[in-house]
């Protein structure tokens, strides 16, 4: 673990002295600045803010993470030439590239939510950062499986940029078509189903029934309200993200594992 | 000290390692040799462990090594081409590998002279030039005086005089008993270095054996003619 | 000689009390002579003041069948202890002034109110409290009256066993202002009334409708303000409505409206602002409605509008940020649409004037897409669907093509 930590802080350095994610920190920082400033009330900011993270936070981890791996090939091979396992090595690499993009995220919404002076909403703001940050940790995982799995770089950020579009917007067609075909029936458990299998709904629909939108739904909002707003849906939300982490991310070491370098 | 047996390895359908059983003498320079992908990198990186093997097993200093990686504290290696994080500084590498191995590195400050490092240690790698970055990569090979170097076509990109520095480095190692491989294409070095060599062809071994008797056996005639000679051989 | 003086103004009173200019003054209090108010009631004659001192009367059921007025000093309780009503008016011209009245009771069969008018014209009820009556203020029949300045609260669990705040029912010519309404069924509940006047009311929380009409021509409503009521404002089977000035707030949840306009015809929405409503306004079977200058700010719906409707004209109005500007349940349309500012409009203005060059379509592919399958709203703010609305609105092929703002505004109207 303590060779782990080394190979983090390494890491570290060198993500931090990429253009990328200062774009990055500043394009969340102009983003919630303008909304926190000029976007109405504090809940509709939110709601925005939540609407540009749910798609670019998947996006940027999956494009990032993938170009980062490539890129950080020689670095992992001349360590693993150094008396260093492949778990802890992997580790390191992961959580250096995660910690960078998850604290480049929060620094961007954080300073300009304490700026705006208004925390009538800092449940919501919570919810926001921890929903952004699940989605850095999944989306990065699957950078990672992506780019260990591909050798050829242009293959795996086509493959990436497809698991982007996948999710976040060929998934909810896929919802849609589901709502239809099976209209007859009730089918409101099947759409809950759906959507906490994909992160990116998740988080959506999280942050939706948050804000009562649920109203709009009638009984159907009343039924996600009291499904997400209860223990149990909360279980089952952090259960699918903890989960999707998890799975990506020991998808991840093996490949990492057997991987020939 | 290294001794392979029935080593296989595939990547898909190409089959680079085919059964290999080769013995690494201690104290002693290997010289791999073999024309382009014929597997000499291949057998490197299982050695270093880089590459999982499908099949056989590789000993490193009596242990069998099987995921487990302290040998590697025993080794230094140099890649063919060397490659390093961009936005990194060469002290910020080198110090991570004095970090992951907990000890000084007893020649860094002798072999960062030699190559007139000393200046560079503090500039990012993405604004070194590749000669450069190669002797960083000696740098890192070297300086902890490994019980064993791996080469992999160390003066390649070098120019002569590194080359001659980089040679001469070999040479004292040898003499401070360490065991080293290395390939290079280049047989006069091979000639000025090596004890022993192993031909490779299309993943299997063809010649093993100490330089001497090889070319003694050959009528002195020079190793570049002998080893071309083998692969007409085979070619027919 | 006082003696008969008081004799003659007793037989003055006694044939024609109407003529008398100077009233007479009976008091009621607690330490004083007159005890309790049926007792100041039984010695009044018409035209009398019964001032009623600070203090708990423990009395229901009283009938005022004099002209009377009735006026409280220091806000006195009068309890109707939950049994009947507490104050039933069958005289003309009475007026009731600065009094707390509690508790008319809960009933199935009838009706109770605190105050109720029955039958009679020009009344007043002024500055008084109302707490925990199942009905507060009921009109019945009545006329030429004014409801002012009444503070009236109830705390109403279910629709079953609450009452109107106010309720008027065959009225006309009725003024109802500055009344503060909390907690009942619906806070002003009108039904075949004519020609009543509305104003600056505040109706908020009561458990469904803020304010609710049926069959009540030529009303007028301005000033008023309805807040998270159960269901908001619902208004029906009526002919020249003006509602102007008013706020809708709040009114959210599964079945609630800004205002639910059913059958209305020949009116004016105007000047109102509309903010966090579910449906701002849900139009059905509608004609010639004026909906103009009205603003409909973060509101699930601002309008939904049935296709038996037509005729309606929705003018310089401003839509800013609402989940749906408009729905409807139809390819076709029958109303217009012109200048109005839509926050939605991508559009471009190259002549500068003010006006987008290119029309607006305000119904979203996926505002029918909720229409038919309710479950759908779990994707909205989706990137999915809004890909959707983008290819829908450059080639309309779900939504009415006609329903257009030709003329949509760059910037919010003042």
């Amino acid at each position: 673990m303590n060779v782990t930590l080394k190979i983090i802080k390494y890491e570290f350095s060198n993500i931090l002295r990429s253009k990328w994610l200062i774009i990055y920190t500043l394009f969340f920082l102009a983003v919630s600045y303008s909304l926190f400033t000029f976007g109405g009330d504090s809940g509709k900011a939110l709601v925005s803010l939540m609407n540009v993270i749910v798609i670019i936070i998947p996006l940027i981890s999956i494009i990032f993470g993938t170009m980062y791996l490539y890129n950080s090939r020689e670095f992992v091979e001349t360590i693993l030439c150094q008396p260093i396992s492949r778990k802890a090595l992997f580790i390191g690499v992961y959580l250096g590239t995660v910690i960078p993009l998850s604290l480049s995220f929060a620094a961007g919404v954080l300073i300009p939510f304490f700026l705006s002076g208004n925390y009538d909403e800092i449940n919501t703001f919570l919810l926001l950062m921890v929903t952004g940050i699940f989605l850095t940790i999944i989306f990065t995982a699957a950078a990672f499986v992506i780019g260990l799995k591909n050798d050829d770089k242009v293959k795996g950020l086509g493959f990436a940029i497809f698991v982007w579009l996948l999710l976040a917007i060929v998934y909810d067609g896929i919802v849609l078509f589901v709502i239809y075909i099976f209209q007859d029936y009730p089918v409101e458990n099947a759409v809950l189903a759906l959507s906490i299998l994909n992160p990116v709904d998740l988080g959506r629909i999280l942050f939706l029934l948050n804000f009562d939108i649920s109203a709009l739904m009638g009984y159907t909002g009343a039924l996600f309200q009291k499904f997400f707003s209860g223990n149990a849906g909360i279980l089952v939300s952090s259960a699918s993200l903890c989960i999707w982490s998890a799975l990506l991310i020991l998808w991840g070491l093996k490949s990492f594992d057997g991987k020939d370098f | 000290m290294i001794s392979i047996k029935n080593l296989d390895k595939k990547y898909g359908s190409l089959h680079a390692l085919k059964n290999i059983n080769l013995h690494v003498n201690p104290g002693r320079v290997t010289a791999i040799v073999g024309p382009n992908a014929s597997g000499k990198t291949t057998l490197i990186k299982s050695i270093l462990g880089l590459v999982k093997p499908n099949a056989g097993s590789i000993e490193v200093m009596g242990k069998v090594i099987n995921g487990d990686c302290s040998y590697k504290k025993f080794i230094g290696y140099m890649p063919q081409s060397a490659k390093f994080p961009e936005n990194l500084k060469v002290r910020e590498v080198v110090n991570l590998i004095k970090d992951i191995r907990g000890t000084e590195p007893p020649l860094a400050n002798e072999i960062s002279e030699k190559f007139n490092l000393t200046n560079e240690m503090n500039k990012l790698f993405r604004t070194l030039s590749g000669g450069t970055k190669q002797k960083v990569s000696a740098l890192i090979a070297f300086m902890y005086s490994p019980k064993i170097l791996i080469l992999d076509e160390p003066t390649a990109g070098l120019d002569p005089v590194s080359a001659g520095t980089l040679k001469n480095l070999v040479r004292e190692e040898k003499e401070r008993g360490r065991t080293i491989i290395l390939t290079s294409h280049i047989m006069s070095e091979i000639e000025e270095l090596s004890d022993e060599i192993v031909f490779l062809l299309e993943g299997k071994i063809h010649f093993e054996g100490d330089i001497e008797s090889l070319l003694s056996n050959n009528n002195n005639e020079k190793l570049e003619r002998i080893i071309a000679k083998m692969m007409m051989v085979e070619a027919v | 000689m006082n003696k008969i003086l008081n004799k003659i103004l007793v037989l003055l009173i006694l044939l024609g009390g109407f003529f008398i200019l100077d009233a007479r003054e009976i008091s009621v209090s607690k330490n004083g002579i007159v005890k309790t108010i049926k007792q100041a009631l039984q010695l009044a004659e018409n035209g009398d003041v019964i001032i009623i001192h600070e203090g708990y009367y423990a009395e229901g059921n009283i009938i005022v069948d004099k002209s009377v007025t009735l006026k409280g000093v220091n806000f006195p309780i009068i309890d109707g202890k939950g049994s009947g009503e507490v104050f039933t008016i069958n005289s003309d011209f009475t007026s009731l002034y600065g009094l707390t009245i509690k508790n008319a009771g809960v009933s199935f069969i009838a009706e109770n109110a605190a105050i109720r008018l029955n039958e009679v014209t020009g009344c007043k009820i002024i500055g008084n409290r109302f707490y925990n009556n199942f009905f507060s203020v009921y009109l019945s029949k009545s006329s030429n009256s004014i409801i002012k300045d009444n503070f009236i609260k109830s705390s109403g669990q279910r629709e079953t066993n609450s009452g109107n705040g106010i309720h008027l029912w065959y009225c006309k010519d009725i003024s109802i202002e500055n009344n503060y309404i909390f907690g009942h069924r619906d806070g002003i509940y009108l039904e075949f009334v004519e020609n009543a006047e509305i104003k600056k009311n505040y109706s908020k929380n009561n458990l469904r409708y803020g304010l609710h009409f049926m069959f009540s021509d030529r009303c007028v409503y301005t000033s008023n303000k309805f807040e998270n009521n159960g269901a908001g404002v619902a208004v029906m089977y009526s002919k020249n409505v003006e509602m102007i000035s008013n706020l809708f707030y709040n009114n959210w949840g599964p079945a609630s409206f800004g205002i639910l306009l059913k059958d209305i015809t020949d009116s004016k929405i105007e000047h109102n602002r509309f903010v966090k409503n579910t449906s701002a306004i849900y139009i059905e079977g509608c004609n010639r409605i004026s909906i103009k200058k009205n603003n409909f700010e973060n509101n699930g719906w601002a309008i939904k509008l049935m296709a038996n409707s037509s005729d309606n004209i929705f003018r310089e109005n401003n839509f800013i940020s609402n989940s749906f500007d408009l729905s409807t349940n139809s390819r076709s349309n029958f109303n217009t649409f012109e200048g109005n500012y839509w926050s939605e409009y991508s559009g471009y203005d190259l002549n500068k004037d003010g006006v987008g060059d290119v029309p607006h379509h305000p119904v979203r592919l996926f505002s029918i897409i909720v229409e038919q399958q309710q479950a759908s709203l779990i994707l909205l703010n989706s990137l999915f669907i809004k890909t959707l609305d983008i290819a829908e609105s450059v080639i309309p092929s779900l939504t009415p093509e006609m329903l257009i703002d030709t003329k949509p505004m760059m910037k919010v109207l003042k």
